[in-house]
């Protein structure tokens, strides 16, 4: 299959295009035609992931075309070992939240062309290896995520949907001025992200610094890394389910790939430098703050928005340790973050889209009244904790078993979030689901099947990969190691570590 | 190790409660509604039975080869072979994972078969043996994996199954925070055991042999020797430290065993099976199984010895005043683990081991002999409302009594092979201090039995008539495991005779090659070896059991003794303090939850009013200055637009009038400017 990145990409596009001139008599076509856009993208993702040449660091699947060669613009996708895995969650995380999106029924037209777009351009961030193009899908996603939140949202929709576009958007000239500058200050004036991995040694330390701080914040902002969190619970909390299920599976990760595909190889020499103190420090705080902010929380739905934070964490330290252990951690955290948090994310909408509260102290003993739902929470419960056996575990023993090498003070507060992780997540199951039954909600039915479709396939995959990480981590692996030894031989001016 | 490896069938052992437990828990409520219990019975007890059996065989097959190869391999599948780590799913089958398979799956067996009659009414039937069989998959991981993070996998499994089952019924609101105390309670020990291994890895990667797969480890250890580690403490004491920590968790030792009271809401054979036969000992398993570095480190093996003995006395303490007939044996529990990590610190490794297996026979017969009781007393647990039991249930009675003889280390009972081989270990081994412990212990320990046995058998009965009507001996399912469990308790202890004795021990060679690092025989030989002083000892220790049995015989079998005396001694503060167990829950209460709790919800303040604040903030003022700027450009900046338009327009209405339309106006005004510009002229070249 050629140009397989291309159809990848521009399928949702194209469906985008259907749906927006179905006649109105049509317009329950719109969820077919994004599930079977979604479907195609899956299919192709999962022909993109056999067919991956797990032995090469070089781009794969390639296209590319100049664009506007005057200012040295090209159409260049490919992926790699770092960006494969993303391919992959993209895909099946949009599939999994079409289905999630079938209780909307309020401008399904709209919906679920927005919804295609934003798969877009989630999609096209991840195998851009132009940095304009990269760019310009950074910035497609904004508008529709925007309009999701701001319409389709709760009562506090509005306020979520500018502070997120704001905040973003914040970020996102950051990284606009960092590309200029990277273009302009380079050995050659290029977007290829290729070309200005190999030319890196070319920057003085002191632009790459500087360059290096402000793509941080660009991307820290969407990680969400502390301080810059806050417009992650306000959007959770009034997002739609599909959305919170797109925005934590896939959303966040754009931070942490963003600074493995440029700071990491574009800036080596900062990265050694500053890593252990903007990802490996704020690692850790995110990891201990994030869990004990969720203990605290009284809404279900912000209270695992938190444990989104605390967990994202680990792919910081992981990063930072500069171990292959912990570097092929992180990435495989990324993966299992997207697949363990969307599947918290949609048992939080079907409690909701019954209950119509999310308020914990209001629930009780709803196990007896939705035994299946109860049980497949408390298997994502676990997942979240890591629970050995589950993927989770696998990629947060590598992490830390890497972070330790390096950091080990660091690794032990990031460990003993475990005990705390457990903590709020019991006591959150406790009170919702176990205990005396809340006469309130009888007549409460169990799972749906459509609910049931979106939980199960994510779970297999939970499991799967606890017993066979090798399915995700032989993607990755190659490519990681090798760009952790760019950043590792090149000698930075002043490393300090805490050891 | 160079030994041969014979490659065997392990993994249907592990398996098999595996597929019972999936089966279970994916269509056991269908099974039962559409087949009835048994079927769910005959699963969940077939495969871990058919588990026992492969266990048997493949411990024969074991006793064909020579000692010193009796090592069994059976490797699946590749698991993790990144970032150094080199593991795989795969089982290990040697000598010290034999003892505990066949103690898993055999006592284990007995609890399944047991549960067939305890749990009979409960309608979540198939949910309690699905979680039962996982929980004996999970233990048998634990056991049976051959690299520490495998193990780790089965180590926190059992702690989730046993979350699941202290909380089965989960209705009830405090069962259910029972669970939570022992999932998390466990979890402090967890961090420690990962510590371990983390350092572990990074330690032995520094001397070039990255490596978790333990009989890896235990060929690179003694690399390790003298390299400095962390604390200012050399690495193989903090390694081996952090493992006990871990251990203390798992295994209910002070100061990590406040769960393991807690946990005895969950149903009988839950007690039975995981808080006393088997998840218990795995911080006592994972010790021995480690043994060949906790000897390099004899500063841990001195705060394992000091720890356990600590904990069997102070466990044993409170024993003493329980009333509730399942809280005596959880502290008796507490206080046997105890037993067993003193025998470990002290260097008898066989010992603890041994008086595991012992322990596992004698326990599982009390607490099922107690379930026993409290399922003819219609779920009555208070001892004071009990007595003269022996009457109405033979059986239970008598295997009780077996078990009580076992625990109290009346020759020739069980435990008292394994116990007073430990307690004269902790002598010959020169830990005095220890030895003291273990011995006012092993005291205390047939005190609170006898206690027990007399409250609940003898004399008459205290309940109400309605109980008194309704008392009968159990179900067969009941009676017969009882029966096998109590023949155990009496002569499972033959299998290793003390030596002033007789010379007969197959268990201790059976277990040598596990135990056969250098440096761990010499600690093992190490100390006093005479018959005589071993002899005048073990009379020592059986003149406490007798002081012990008295005590309890006087105070509440023939009364002449009034035990409120003693809890009214000095004011009845210590008895208080007993019969709060120390305020320990209370303690930790006071200095760790509420303190936690409190900066969580001030964090949480911190965050929706500094941190978004300053956002918020951010966005206010962005706001407020958009507004000024929004009024500096209406009103100045346009303002000066509009005043400029206004004064041209001024300037432009005032001009006009001087358009007259006149020629010869417009003439004048002319020359009278050429005249002014060049008079102007003039003066300015002067």
């Amino acid at each position: 299959m050629s140009h397989a990145l291309t159809l990848i990409t521009f399928i949702p596009v194209a469906a985008m295009v259907i749906i927006l001139s179905l006649p109105p008599a049509l317009k329950d076509g719109a969820k077919w035609i994004s599930a079977v856009a979604a479907g195609l993208q899956l299919l192709i993702a999962l022909w993109i992931f056999h067919h991956f040449d797990t032995t090469t660091t070089a781009a794969q699947f390639v296209d590319k075309f100049a664009w506007m060669p005057t200012y040295h613009i090209s159409y260049f996708m490919g992926v790699d070992g770092i960006s494969v895995s993303m391919v992959l969650l993209t895909a099946l995380i949009c599939f999994i939240s079409v289905f999630a999106s079938f209780g909307i029924n309020r401008a399904e037209k709209a919906y679920y062309a927005l919804l295609m777009m934003l798969d877009a351009g989630m999609m096209g961030v991840f195998v851009s290896l132009d940095f304009f193009l990269f760019y310009i899908f950074w910035e497609v996603m904004l508008l529709p995520m925007y309009f999701l939140i701001g319409v389709w949202g709760g009562p506090r929709r509005e306020y979520a949907a500018i502070k997120f576009f704001l905040y973003t958007l914040l970020g996102s000239v950051l990284i606009l001025l960092a590309m200029l500058g990277l273009y302009f200050y380079g050995a050659q004036n290029t977007f290829d992200m290729t070309v200005l991995a190999a030319n890196a040694s070319h920057y003085t330390i002191g632009f790459q610094r500087v360059v290096w701080i402000a793509l941080f914040i660009g991307f820290a902002i969407k990680i969400p890394a502390f301080p810059f969190h806050t417009w992650l619970p306000d959007a959770h909390v009034e997002a739609p389910t599909a959305i919170s299920v797109i925005l934590a599976g896939v959303l966040l990760k754009m931070g942490t790939y963003g600074i493995l595909r440029v700071n990491f190889a574009i800036l080596p020499a900062a990265t050694h430098e500053l890593a252990w103190l903007f990802l490996g420090v704020i690692g850790t705080i995110n990891i201990v703050y994030g869990a004990m902010c969720a203990m605290a929380q009284t809404d279900y739905k912000k209270l695992i928005a938190y444990s989104s934070i605390s967990h994202m964490g680990y792919v910081m330290l992981g990063i930072a340790s500069f171990t292959a252990a912990g570097i092929d951690g992180a990435v495989l955290q990324m993966f299992n973050h997207g697949t363990i948090t969307a599947m918290l994310f949609i048992l939080v909408g079907v409690i909701y889209d019954r209950a119509h509260h999310r308020e914990i102290a209001g629930f009780g003993g709803l196990a007896q009244q939705m035994p299946i739902y109860a049980g497949m929470t408390g298997f994502a419960f676990f997942a979240g904790m890591g629970l050995p056996g589950l993927s989770a575990f696998i990629s947060e023993v590598l992490v830390l078993i890497g972070a330790w090498q390096t950091y080990p003070l660091m690794t032990v507060f990031a460990a003993a979030t475990a005990i705390l992780t457990a903590g709020y997540l019991l006591w959150t199951y406790q009170r919702i689901y176990l205990g005396p039954f809340n006469e309130k909600y009888k007549g409460f039915a169990d799972l749906s099947f459509r609910e049931g479709f979106t939980l199960v396939p994510l779970a297999i995959i939970v499991l799967i990969l606890g017993v066979y990480p090798h399915a995700i981590l032989g993607l990755l692996d190659t490519s990681l190691a090798h760009l952790n030894q760019v950043v590792l031989s090149t000698p930075a001016s002043a490393i300090a570590l805490l050891h | 190790m160079d030994h041969p490896v014979s490659i065997s069938i392990v993994r249907y052992i592990v398996v098999l409660p595996l597929i019972g437990a999936a089966i279970n828990f994916l269509a056991g409520a269908w099974l039962q509604k559409t087949f009835g219990k048994r079927i769910i019975s005959v699963l969940g007890c077939g495969v871990v039975a058919l588990a026992f059996l492969l266990a048997v065989r493949e411990f024969f097959a074991m006793l064909a080869l020579a000692p010193d190869s009796r090592f069994m391999l059976d490797s699946l599948w590749p698991w993790i072979h990144y970032g150094g780590l080199d593991i795989d799913i795969a089982f290990w089958l040697d000598p010290l994972s034999m003892v505990m398979t066949l103690v898993v799956t055999g006592v284990g067996g007995l609890i399944h078969i047991y549960s067939t009659g305890y749990m009979h009414e409960d309608e979540s039937y198939w949910r309690f043996f699905g979680w039962l069989n996982l929980f004996t998959f999970a233990m048998l991981v634990l056991v049976l994996g051959d690299n520490l993070w495998l193990m780790f996998v089965g180590w926190e499994g059992v702690g989730l199954c046993s979350f699941a089952l202290i909380g089965f019924w989960y209705k009830v609101y405090p069962n259910t925070t029972a669970g939570n105390k022992a999932f998390i309670v466990n979890r402090i020990g967890d961090l420690a055991f990962v510590i371990a291994l983390y350092s572990l890895f990074a330690a032995l990667g520094a001397v070039g042999h990255p490596t978790l797969v333990t009989r890896e480890v235990a060929k690179y250890a003694p690399m390790l020797a003298g390299m400095p580690g962390y604390l200012g403490m050399t690495m193989v004491t903090f390694v081996t430290l952090m493992m006990f920590a871990g251990a203390t968790g798992k295994s209910a030792q002070i100061p990590l065993y406040v769960w393991l009271p807690d946990a005895m809401a969950g149903p009988t054979p839950v007690s039975a099976l995981i808080h006393a036969a088997t998840m218990v000992t795995a911080g006592v398993y994972m010790v021995a199984r480690m043994n060949f570095m906790f000897v390099m480190a004899p500063a841990t093996m001195t705060v394992v010895a000091v720890v356990g003995g600590l904990t069997a006395l102070f466990a044993a303490t409170i024993g003493i005043a329980q009333n509730d007939i399942k809280k005596v044996l959880a502290y008796s529990t507490v206080s046997q683990l105890g037993y067993m990590f003193a025998g470990l610190g002290v260097g008898a490794f066989t010992a603890g081991v041994f008086h595991l297996m012992t322990h596992a026979f004698f326990k599982a017969c009390l607490f099922l002999g107690a379930g026993s009781v409290i399922h003819s007393m219609g779920g009555e647990q208070d001892m004071r409302k009990m007595g003269g039991l022996r009457h109405h249930m033979p059986i239970t009675f008598a295997t009780f009594l077996a078990a009580t003889l076992a625990i109290s280390g009346v020759p020739p009972f069980a435990g008292f092979m394994s116990k007073d081989e430990i307690i004269w270990q902790a002598f010959a081994h020169g830990h005095t201090v220890v030895w003291g412990m273990l011995m006012v212990g092993a005291g205390i320990t047939v005190f609170y039995m006898f206690r027990q046995v007399y409250m609940t058998f003898f004399g008459d009965f205290r309940g109400t008539h309605e109980q008194e009507h309704h008392l009968h001996e159990s179900p067969p399912s009941i009676a017969y495991v009882l029966v096998v469990l109590g023949l155990l308790s009496v002569f499972g202890g033959l299998v290793k005779i003390p030596d002033f004795i007789a010379t007969f021990k197959p268990f201790e060679t059976f277990l040598e090659p596990v135990f056969s690092s250098p440096l761990t025989r010499q600690v093992v030989e190490s100390g006093i070896h005479s018959r005589g002083t071993e002899a005048a000892l073990g009379f020592v220790t059986f003149t406490m059991v007798v002081l012990g049995w008295l005590v309890a015989d006087l105070m509440y079998r023939q009364k002449t003794i009034d035990p409120e005396r003693f809890s009214a001694a000095f004011g009845g503060v210590p008895y208080n303090w007993v019969l709060n167990k120390y305020f320990v829950d209370e303690f930790y209460d006071f200095t760790v939850v509420r303190p936690y709790l409190a900066m969580t919800r001030a964090l949480a303040w911190f965050d929706l009013h500094v941190i978004d604040g300053v956002v918020n903030l951010v966005a206010t003022v962005t706001v407020l200055v958009a507004w000024l700027s929004g009024l500096f450009d209406s009103y100045v900046v346009d303002g000066l637009v509009n005043a400029a338009s206004l004064v041209t327009l001024d300037v432009g209405g005032r001009l006009r009038k001087l358009q007259t339309g006149s020629i010869n106006g417009y003439l004048y005004g002319i020359l009278a400017a050429v005249m002014v510009i060049l008079l102007v002229r003039a003066m300015l070249r002067v």
